[in-house]
């Protein structure tokens, strides 16, 4: 299906490298392959979670953005504090559109931003005392606040601020939990060692002393999926249509009551695996619950998943499934029949995160589409030995993809669509090619569950078949040959 | 010594998980395997060896110590 061939991928990867020192060369030319669907082990053939090298421009994040930005800050009814100077949490607030439900600022507290703002004599003297005064101001301003947590920004690790202490006092003080999180930024390669980090602190500080409970016989929980524009709502009405009952969802629109509750589902529904496995693992292993990742992007991985979650329980959840997937294969099929035709056959590039340049490939190819090359910024080898099954043979596949990579690749393959973040969207646009944020819908969503697909393949169609396209050359320049671009109401 | 966590996967292999380096690799031969002794020498798809002390088979997931080879 692929329109290049393993020489010509490799050959591309030669050339794009050829620009590097020959130490960089060597480095880079690890991160980069051209798939081989048959590989049992993704390692042999691609490298990751490694260091950046100094001057390339990595897309990657920091550890603070892990467990801040990722896995703490979503839960709703507690309070953040970004511990030390205000930049890291300023700049990075609500940027990732975890929607939830409540009053934000009386008993939610999700977009707000709460930081210790350190100053010089912070640094100078220890920014401890300063703590304590915050989570008492804290406390006082919104006593609603189910807990804290204290997402260590890179000075308190260097300065060697005793937040354990403080937060071990506070949590007395208030009977709450005060979560100190040692995510400083510069601890690991990328965000991954903050997610690790952050469920760590999660299970020594959420889970610690809760035992497990007998729950419903269908109840489970949704974890690592992050609301993004709505997507965990669309997810879980379909779980529920099919009889399950989601006792906890977390950490998007999730609460502290929700995380204890874990302990008595049946079964861990893991939508990130990267962010969240580590607390699946601890679950599995401390209360015997399995725990199963399932993909909710596009009918036809929505059904597989659906079938793979019903197999855990009894013929009531299989027929349930099977109910669900019935109920909505009209309307899918109504999505297919009408974006397809717009969008077959279209190219498409991805490079984000922890799950998508994997799980959207089902979307896309139920649209017609092909993905043409993917990549993560902070992958471990077992999600690339994950992809390297979803992706066609010869497919370019780059890990950690550095800015002039990227655009390299972009300019030799001309996909007709980019799929990345905020950092890459305006360089691409403004070289004519169409572009959709995956990280954050671009203000759109949800793209989960079946109610997902039909906006996702709005927007994809809304991007590639914009009008704007044929806008790209001046008049005077475009001569005869201009491409003349889909109206969207044709 | 790492601490491993090993698990059964859907498929029926096993896995083999070192937190502390966030390394996830299949099992591909155990020396052991019966209920009375189960360990022995670990060799995963990668290629890279282990030894785990032998012992009656445990509850799986379990984390154990497994020494590099
Ligand atoms: S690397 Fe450090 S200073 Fe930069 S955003 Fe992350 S925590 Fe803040």
């Amino acid at each position: 299906m692929t329109t290049m061939t393993r020489e010509e991928t490799e050959a591309l990867i030669n050339e794009v490298l050829e620009v590097y020192p020959a130490d960089s060369k060597e480095e880079r030319a690890k991160h980069l392959m051209a798939n081989d669907s048959s590989l049992e082990k993704a390692s042999k053939c691609i490298t990751s979670n490694r260091k950046s090298l100094p001057g390339v421009m990595t897309i990657r994040g920091c550890a603070y953005a892990g467990s801040k930005g990722v896995v703490w800050g979503p839960i709703k009814d507690m309070i953040h504090i970004s511990h030390g100077p205000v930049g890291c949490g300023q700049y990075s607030r609500a940027g990732r559109r975890n929607y939830y439900v409540g009053t934000t600022g009386v008993d939610t507290f999700g977009t707000m931003n709460f930081t210790s703002d350190f100053q010089e004599k912070d640094i100078v003297f220890g920014g401890d005392k300063k703590l304590a005064k915050l989570i008492e101001e804290v406390e006082t301003l919104f006593p609603l606040n189910k807990g804290i947590s204290v997402q260590s920004e890179c000075p308190i690790g260097l300065i060697g601020d005793d937040i354990e202490a403080v937060s071990k006092k506070a949590a007395k003080e208030l009977n709450k939990p005060v979560v100190p999180v040692r995510c400083e930024g510069f601890r690991g390669v990328s965000q991954s060692l903050g997610h690790h980090i952050a469920n760590d602190a999660i299970r020594d500080h959420m889970l610690e002393g809760v035992e497990k409970k007998e729950g419903g016989p269908y109840d489970v929980s949704v974890i690592g999926d992050y609301n993004i524009g709505g997507d965990a709502w669309s997810s879980r009405i379909l779980l529920e249509e099919m009889g399950l009952n989601v006792v906890a969802q977390w950490s998007g629109d999730g609460t502290v009551e929700e995380m204890k509750a874990c302990p008595q589902v049946k079964l861990n529904l893991l939508h990130c695996y990267r962010s969240m496995n580590y607390i699946s693992r601890f679950m599995e292993e401390k209360y015997g619950i399995p725990w199963l990742e399932y993909n909710f992007f596009g009918p036809t991985k929505i059904a597989e998943s659906l079938r793979a979650i019903a197999a855990h329980f009894d013929d009531k959840i299989m027929e349930g499934a099977e109910r669900v997937i019935a109920k909505y294969q009209p309307l899918m099929q109504a999505v297919v029949d009408k974006y397809k035709p717009r969008l077959e056959g279209k190219k498409v590039m991805l490079y984000v995160g922890g799950l998508r340049p994997r799980h959207v490939i089902g979307a896309y190819e139920d649209l017609g589409m092909e993905v043409v090359g993917t990549g993560y910024e902070f992958a471990h080898n077992d999600d690339y030995d994950r992809t390297v099954k979803e992706m066609g043979n010869a497919t370019l596949i780059y890990d950690d993809v550095t800015g002039y990579e990227f655009e390299e690749f972009v300019k030799k393959i001309k996909p007709d669509l980019i799929g990345s973040g905020i950092k890459e969207k305006y360089i691409f646009q403004k070289m004519g090619i169409p572009f959709r944020q995956m990280h954050s819908w671009d203000y759109s969503g949800p793209y989960h569950g079946y109610d997902g697909f039909a906006i996702f393949a709005r927007d994809m169609d809304m991007a590639i078949n914009s009008p704007t396209w044929s806008g790209m050359k001046a008049p005077w320049l475009a001569g005869a040959e201009a491409p003349a671009a889909k109206a969207v109401n044709e | 010594m790492p601490s491993v966590m090993i698990r059964q996967t859907a498929d029926g292999k096993l896995s083999f998980y070192v937190a502390k380096k966030d390394l996830e690799e299949t099992i591909d031969t155990m020396e052991f395997s019966t209920a009375e002794k189960w360990g022995g020498e670990v060799k995963l798809t990668d290629g890279s060896l282990f030894y785990i002390d032998p012992m009656p088979a445990p509850k799986l997931p379990t984390t154990i110590r497994a020494k590099k080879m």
